[in-house]
This record gives structure tokens, sequence and C-alpha cells, in this order.
């Protein structure tokens, strides 16, 4: 498999009114041409920064990120960040949203791929409402579907589902599952989540409490579609969090 | 029906206060202040001898240009200094001194530069309702959430699709806040501004009314016509926040 996204000796810290702070020390790890990789960490221990450095927002202090063999400086539409809070515009419809990444096409094209992306997330008839109008979930959609209407290589998703209901979460997992089936992309992900990160992913990295380090890394061999309750699940879980610092018994 | 219930105590007030007034007027026998009734028929005067349209006409076409030439000068100005760092720290610093300057201070270098024509009360409120219209557009742009402008940056969009699909209907709320605040100033220095000179406009009315006999009647109606538009103009203004493209950041109102 070929190296997509090269992470290296990323070290970031900031300047707060306690003195300096380390929130990532020497991240280094590589996510594969097509790869799923899933970051687990507690929370509070900056991966969220990590993930903002790794898709390109904040510059590292140290260290660098190498996307296809060459040095990101800035985010580019090849990757797509979705992250916790979402980023869909709140002033545009739904088709307006998923218009807004797309150009160089004409006005009915931007229309159509728009509105087939929609279905694809399950919005179809949805495409004049507004954001207020719709729930968590289908605000989630949205979100997902602006990303993939503009074709990325590359989805960087940090705790993308973590704000809705459980029942919405596996939901919108097993979505995400069934296109990324049809249309093969990078994905790095970052959550709390570990059972989600189980689901999901090829390869799970372990971050440690601030300032995160990678720690240990696991590879799940599981093939789709995973049953949570299995007890190659259940052992993997279990795994992870003693990882975590989080005994079984507790 | 709830309307009418909701409306109901706020329309005793001003029953009450009519009585209290007709009361009072009645029994200390007074020449000079108007009954209540006597400002109604003041008012059916004024009506018919068309002078009223006539200086609501000139009170509203001083707003309104005033007005819009500070729309046109401080919305586009209130975004480049939200925007360009180096702008709002060159240009802050002088507005917030000029700002809280009175527009009845600058009367009398209006009447210097402008004389007693329309230009002087027009100027009064272009004066009076840019500041707060660039100080509104201004923290609006630096109220973008990061996340949106992320975004934008995300998917590599031009400059001017960045203005046009991001900043500007991110900060419309906060210029139609500022439109509402600016016209509302306006309208409270239009009168004033009327007052020193001129041959028309609501302010000219009441000055005239009290100069022309001691027509009280007809200075409590100007001053009850005065409210009255304020009122509406601040309506108008509200339907706007009405407006699909603002509805967004109204909307956990409903």
């Amino acid at each position: 498999m070929r190296t997509k996204i090269e992470v290296k000796d990323v070290q970031k810290g900031f300047v707060t009114d306690k003195g300096p702070l380390q929130v990532v020390e020497e991240a280094t790890f590589s996510v594969g041409d097509g790869e799923f990789v899933a970051i687990v960490g507690p929370s509070g221990c900056g991966k969220s920064t990590l993930m903002n450095i790794v898709a390109g927002f904040v510059r590292p202090d140290r260290g660098s990120v190498v996307v296809d063999g060459a040095e990101l400086t800035r985010p580019s539409s090849k990757g797509i960040l979705i992250s916790q809070h979402g980023s869909v515009f709140p002033w545009l419809t739904v088709r307006e949203n998923l218009m807004f990444g797309l150009a160089g096409q004409s006005q009915r094209e931007k229309t159509e791929l728009a509105d087939h992306y929609a279905a694809i997330v399950g919005l179809k008839g949805f495409e004049k409402s507004y954001p207020h109008e719709l729930s968590g979930g289908m605000l989630k959609r949205v979100e997902l579907a602006r990303a993939l209407v503009v074709k990325p290589e590359i989805l960087y998703m940090d705790e993308p589902f973590s704000a809705l209901d459980a029942l919405m979460n596996l939901r919108m997992r097993n979505e995400l599952l069934r296109i990324l089936a049809e249309e093969r992309h990078t994905v790095l992900l970052i959550t709390h989540d570990v059972e989600e990160a189980i689901h999901l992913a090829d390869r799970i990295l372990v971050l440690s409490p601030r300032p995160a380090k990678i720690q240990s890394t696991f590879e799940v061999t599981i093939a789709h579609p995973r049953k949570l309750t299995s007890p190659e699940v259940q052992d993997l879980r279990v795994e992870i969090l003693r990882e975590l610092g989080v005994d079984r018994s507790e | 029906m709830n309307r009418i219930r909701q409306a109901l105590p706020s329309v005793a007030v001003m029953v009450l206060l009519i009585a209290a007034w007709w009361a009072v007027v009645r029994l200390t026998g007074s020449v000079i202040f108007p009954t209540p009734w006597q400002v109604v028929t003041g008012t059916i005067e004024l009506i018919e001898d068309g002078s009223l349209w006539m200086h609501i006409g000139a009170s509203l076409f001083r707003v309104t240009t005033g007005f819009l030439l500070a729309v046109a000068f401080a919305v586009p100005l209130g975004l480049w200094m939200g925007w360009v760092r180096g702008a709002f720290e060159t240009l802050n610093p002088l507005f917030q001194i000029l700002r809280p300057i009175s527009p009845i201070a600058w009367i009398p270098i209006a009447i210097l530069w402008f004389g007693v024509g329309n230009a002087s009360p027009i100027y009064l409120i272009f004066i009076s309702s840019v500041f707060p219209m660039i100080v509104q557009t201004t923290a609006g742009v630096h109220t973008i959430e990061k996340r949106y402008l992320w975004a934008a940056e995300n998917f590599g969009v031009s400059r001017a699709t960045l203005f046009s699909r991001v900043v500007i209907p991110a900060v419309l709320p906060q210029i139609i806040v500022g439109m509402r605040i600016g016209l509302g100033v306006a309208w409270l220095v239009v009168v004033a501004a009327e007052m020193i000179a001129l041959r028309s406009g609501l302010g000219y009315l009441i000055i005239d009314s009290r100069n022309a006999g001691n027509r009280y009647d007809l200075v409590i109606a100007g001053m009850i016509i005065i409210g009255s538009i304020g009122l509406l103009l601040d309506g108008v203004m509200r339907l706007m926040e009405r407006l699909k493209l603002v509805r967004w950041r109204y909307a956990h109102q409903d």
C-alpha cells in the first residue's frame, strides 16, 4: 500500500497564562492510500490539535506533514476536515452548501452533483432546506455530503459523530461505511470512542494523555460488516481500553 | 386572542395616562396646555390643510437620504476594518473619539459647512448613524466563527466567493442590528436638526407651533406623530430580520 500521509516528529505547544504548554509531543505515523486509520485518546489529550496540524490548518512547531510526497503548508481541497461542531453554513441551503466547494462547472452540473450527493446521504427532498430546519443527524449528513461532493482523496474526521445520540451515531457509522465501500477515500478519524474506532478503522493508534504521543498501534483485521457484540471486537476493546489506562473492572 | 391579552396591560396604561392628562388639565384649568381632544382636533387641522404630510415627507426624505448615505459608507468600511487588522488599528481610535460626540454638537458646524438647506440635517443624520453601523459591522466580522472560515479555506474558494458566500452573509445579521440602531438615532436627530432652521419637517412643526401663538396642541400632536413614525421605522427594520438569509441567526428565538 502506497503511503498517503506521513506525519514526522510533529510537535506543538502553546503559550498560556500559566506558561508554555506542550500539547503534542513527537507524533509520528503514516496513513496508507485508501486506508482508514483511527486515533483514539482521552479527552483533552491534544487530539484535535494534532488533527488540525495534519489537515494543514495549524503549523507544527517542529516536524512535518507530507501528503503524496509534498510537504503540507496549508489546507487544500484534497483533504476535507469534518469537525465535531460542524461547519455547515447556516445561511446557505443544503444545496447551496453542497455547491459551495464546486468550481469550474456549469451551474446545472453543480446543482445535479449536489443533489446526487444529497441523495447519497439520504437528504433527498431537503435540498432547499436551511440548516436550522434540520436535526443534528441530518446536519452531519450535510457536512459529510459537502465533503464528498468535491471528491477529496482524504477525509479528516475529528469526533464527527460524538455530538449525536447513540442510535444516530451508529446509523451514521453504517452510512459512512456504505459510502466508503463505493468511493475509496483515505480516512483519518479522531475519536474518544473505542467502539467507534473498532467499528470503522483498519488500524487504531492509541494516544497518550497530554502531551499527545502515539503509545501503541492495533491492526483491526475483522472483516466488514463487523458485529460489535462479537468476542473478537470485545477482546480488542478491552485491550485498547487497558492501553488507555481503563481497567475492565472499573 | 392571546396577542390581545398580551397587549391589554400596555393599552390600559396608555388609556389611564390619557385620562389622567385630561383630568389634570380640567382641574387646573390651564389655558395653554391642551386636552387630549384638542390634540386630536389640532391633528385633524394639520391633515386638512395638507401641512402634516408635507412635514412628514420632509423629515422622512432627510432621514432616508442621510441614512442610506451612511449605510453605503459604513458597511464597506466596517467590512474592511473587520477584515484587515491594519485598517482597524488605524481607524478605530479615531472613530472611538468621534462616536461619543452628540450629533447635536455638530449642528453649528453643519450650518457653517452646509447652510440651512436640506444638506445640514442630512449631514447630521449621516454623522449620527454612521458610527453605530461601522462598529456593528466591524464587530460582526471579528466574531465570525473560525470553523466557517476554515471550511471556506479548506475548499480553496476564491476571495470573491469567500466574501460573497461566507463573510458577508455571516455578518449580515449584525449589519441589520447596526442599521436598526442607526435608523433609530437618525430619527432622533432629524427632529432636533429641524428645530434649528429650515421651513419644513416635524421638528420645525413643533418649534413653529410654539413660536406662532403657543399652539401646544400642535406641539404634542407633532410629538405623538414622531413617536409613531419612529415605531413604524423600527418595525420596518425588524422585518429585515425575518429575511430568509438571516433567519438562521434568530431562528432559536422562535
